[in-house]
């Protein structure tokens, strides 16, 4: 019995804050927008019974969903997102690895500090670290300032209010989200594995592609997991760092939600949202469980 | 249409924020839960509010009229006066969001200017429903030394700094910025082609849409609250932006004494006015005390004092004896009755409409 009750805690924790409120998103999402408290229409209205429920679903339509494939707005946003995401997890993984490797070579008693030090960043708001690249970015900011000065360029960089910055700013504000997956994978390979790999003549590259990197594997997976799937929906980043070009769902939904005071067509667009998002992960995540075990 | 976001003003609004949703647990006291723009009010204004009636301020502030009408559409706002700009005031009382004022708790309404009040009741017929806290316009911000160097009789007075293609593309190295706020640039498209501003002619807008797609690589960026900064340090040459805000990098720069002169212009061929209204929402709690709190705000002194803090002028004409004179005389926050002609009045637009200009706007601003 009281096994039941810990294994029953993640489920209702999974209900009351993600299910319940998509289930709310997803109705909303099937109704229509109006000018009243709350902006849409039907409302579930049970103390009219069975008739109120009756009424409420004769009401529901696909329509927004089918106003979201017809414009080429949500399609491009979405498409956007999920490039920008997805190189910016791959810069993430780059900086991350060399990181998460020497950390996890470092002397044992330093690597409680050095974990410490990746953590240190979430100390300081999230918000306040990203305006903080604003100044690091901008025109007159320190990083042109340096590079003038040390005469790589003559004309100043314009990095801030574009793509480029956002990429930055994403990689800048993830990268904890990599590295300790990665090194908490890195760190339990066994060092023997790699003595045995030069006692038999392979060389120290050609060790770290065979051994090191496959093993690693669930680590890269963990990570990419971590940062692409907020980094699809980030909107502060590109709102305070990029350029107006810069087209992310994110925003997309902000303007929906709040310019066009539209709930449903902006519920439908998160429904979406989800849907493109989570089914594949969790297609892959199912197929590389069944793998793990086909392979053991 | 966001205004005046800073990051500090953000975080206090948050502290606030939390502090209005601690249920009343001295229901004895009186107080009153006020939700303004941020850096919008003289502090002083409060505590002498306080001092004098006992009833307690708790004084939230926003930086997007958007979240307002998000949280008040939502219901249970928890907030005892509110304010919003006109057009969204308006769209507000259809949609039941405020109660009517009692006037007869108002004797200082005796104190407002007719001139304003016959502009809101556009929003607001009859004036039912609001009072205005202050007003302005959108206009032209600039960096005075950075337009000279680039263009030495740049029409700094006229759109044409903005929308002429070989006058806008001089300063696309130095940086423009436009408020992101279709509602208040899709206007000035329309007026400066000769259209009427409050058009909802699809084909107008389309048209309005064009104009700003050829301007478009030259603008750096669309934001409606960083060109107080980027004005204030020097960054950009141009800001399409609110008076107030413009006025407001400018007291900046010389503070910080940086010798960057910003300047503020009404252009000649016209100008949004805008108007914030103070209104009780429908499901307030402390009814009478934001009576009491609109009555103190009435009063010709304390509203001189907001006005004198925050460089807006105000819609109470017996405040103007006790506003400061350099800004009573400043043309580019009380126009002159000339300029006051071409100002024109936004009305709000119907759901179909606003989607058209949303849509239209982000065309613009990405390109998709």
């Amino acid at each position: 019995m009281r096994r039941w009750y810990l294994i029953s805690i993640p489920y209702i924790w999974l209900v009351v804050f993600f299910l319940v409120p998509f289930l709310i998103v997803l109705k909303i999402s099937f109704s229509q927008t109006a000018m009243a408290i709350p902006p849409y229409i039907p409302v579930l209205d049970l103390s009219r019974g069975i008739d109120g429920l009756k009424d409420f679903f004769s009401h529901l339509s696909f329509d927004n969903y089918r106003f979201i494939f017809s414009d080429s707005l949500y399609i491009n946003a979405y498409i956007s997102s999920v490039k920008i995401a997805a190189i910016a997890t791959f810069l993430t993984l780059l900086v991350a690895y060399p990181v998460a490797y020497g950390m996890a070579r470092a002397p044992k008693e330093w690597q409680p500090t050095l974990v410490m030090l990746v953590i240190l960043p979430f100390w300081t708001s999230f918000l306040i670290r990203v305006y903080a690249w604003i100044g690091i970015l901008k025109k007159e900011g320190l990083l042109n300032l340096l590079l003038m000065n040390l005469g790589l360029i003559s004309e100043p960089l314009t990095i801030m209010n574009t793509t480029t910055a956002v990429y930055i700013g994403i990689v800048y504000s993830y990268l904890p989200f990599m590295i300790l997956p990665l090194y908490a994978s890195l760190e339990k390979i066994n060092p023997s594995l790699l003595e045995a790999a030069a006692d038999l003549g392979s060389p120290p590259i050609r060790s770290f592609w065979q051994v090191t990197f496959p093993l690693s594997l669930p680590g890269i997976i963990a990570g990419c997991f971590l940062v692409f799937i907020p980094a699809v929906g980030e909107f502060v980043i590109p709102d305070l760092l990029g350029g107006s070009e810069t087209l992310m769902i994110g925003k997309t939904l902000w303007t929906e939600f709040f310019s066009n005071r539209d709930w449903p067509v902006s519920s439908a667009v998160a429904v979406i949202l989800l849907l493109v998002l989570v089914i594949p992960i969790v297609l892959f995540q199912r197929s590389q469980q069944t793998q793990r075990e086909a392979g053991a | 249409m966001l205004r005046v976001g800073r990051l500090g003003s953000a975080l206090g609004a948050c502290i606030l924020a939390a502090a209005a949703l601690v249920p009343a647990a001295m229901a004895a006291d009186r107080e009153v839960r006020v939700y303004n723009w941020s850096d919008y009010i003289d502090p002083e204004v409060l505590t002498d509010f306080t001092k004098e009636t006992g009833i307690k301020v708790i004084y939230d502030v926003f930086d997007s009229n958007e979240v307002v009408e998000t949280k008040l559409l939502a219901g249970g706002s928890g907030y005892d006066i509110v304010v919003p700009t006109g057009p969204f005031l308006a769209r507000q009382i259809s949609a039941g969001v405020f109660q009517k004022l009692d006037k007869s708790k108002l004797p200082n309404l005796k104190n407002t200017w007719p001139l304003i009040n016959e502009r809101t009741a556009l929003y607001d017929p009859g004036n039912d429903y609001s009072i205005n806290y202050m007003w302005g316009t959108t206009g032209i911000g600039y960096n005075e030394d950075k337009i000279k160097e680039r263009m030495a009789d740049a029409p700094v007075n006229s759109w044409d700094l903005i929308f002429k293609p070989e006058i806008v593309s001089k300063f696309k190295d130095c940086g423009i910025f436009l408020l992101d706020a279709p509602d208040d640039i899709i206007p000035i498209a329309l007026l400066y082609l000769g259209l009427n501003p409050n058009s909802k002619d699809p084909a107008d807008l389309e048209k309005a849409g064009e104009l700003l797609q050829k301007i478009r690589p030259n603008i750096q960026k669309f934001h409606s609250s960083e060109f107080i900064n980027a004005l204030a340090n020097g960054d950009i040459c141009i800001a399409v932006g609110y008076s107030g805000d413009i006025l407001q990098a400018r007291t900046r720069a010389t503070e910080a004494k940086n010798g960057v002169k910003v300047g503020y212009k009404i252009p000649k061929e016209g100008a949004q006015m805008w108007f914030d209204q103070m209104a009780i929402p429908a499901d307030a709690k402390h009814v009478a005390e934001a009576h009491e709190f609109l009555n103190y705000m009435l009063k010709p002194e304390v509203i001189a004092k907001a006005s004198n803090y925050v460089n807006y002028a105000n819609g109470n004409l017996a405040s103007q004896q006790f506003i400061n004179k350099e800004i009573l005389e400043d043309t580019s926050i009380f126009p002159d009755d000339e300029t006051l002609k071409r100002l024109f009045v936004k009305d709000p637009y119907d759901a179909k409409t606003q989607r058209a200009v949303t849509r239209i706007w982000t065309k613009v601003v990405t390109g998709q």
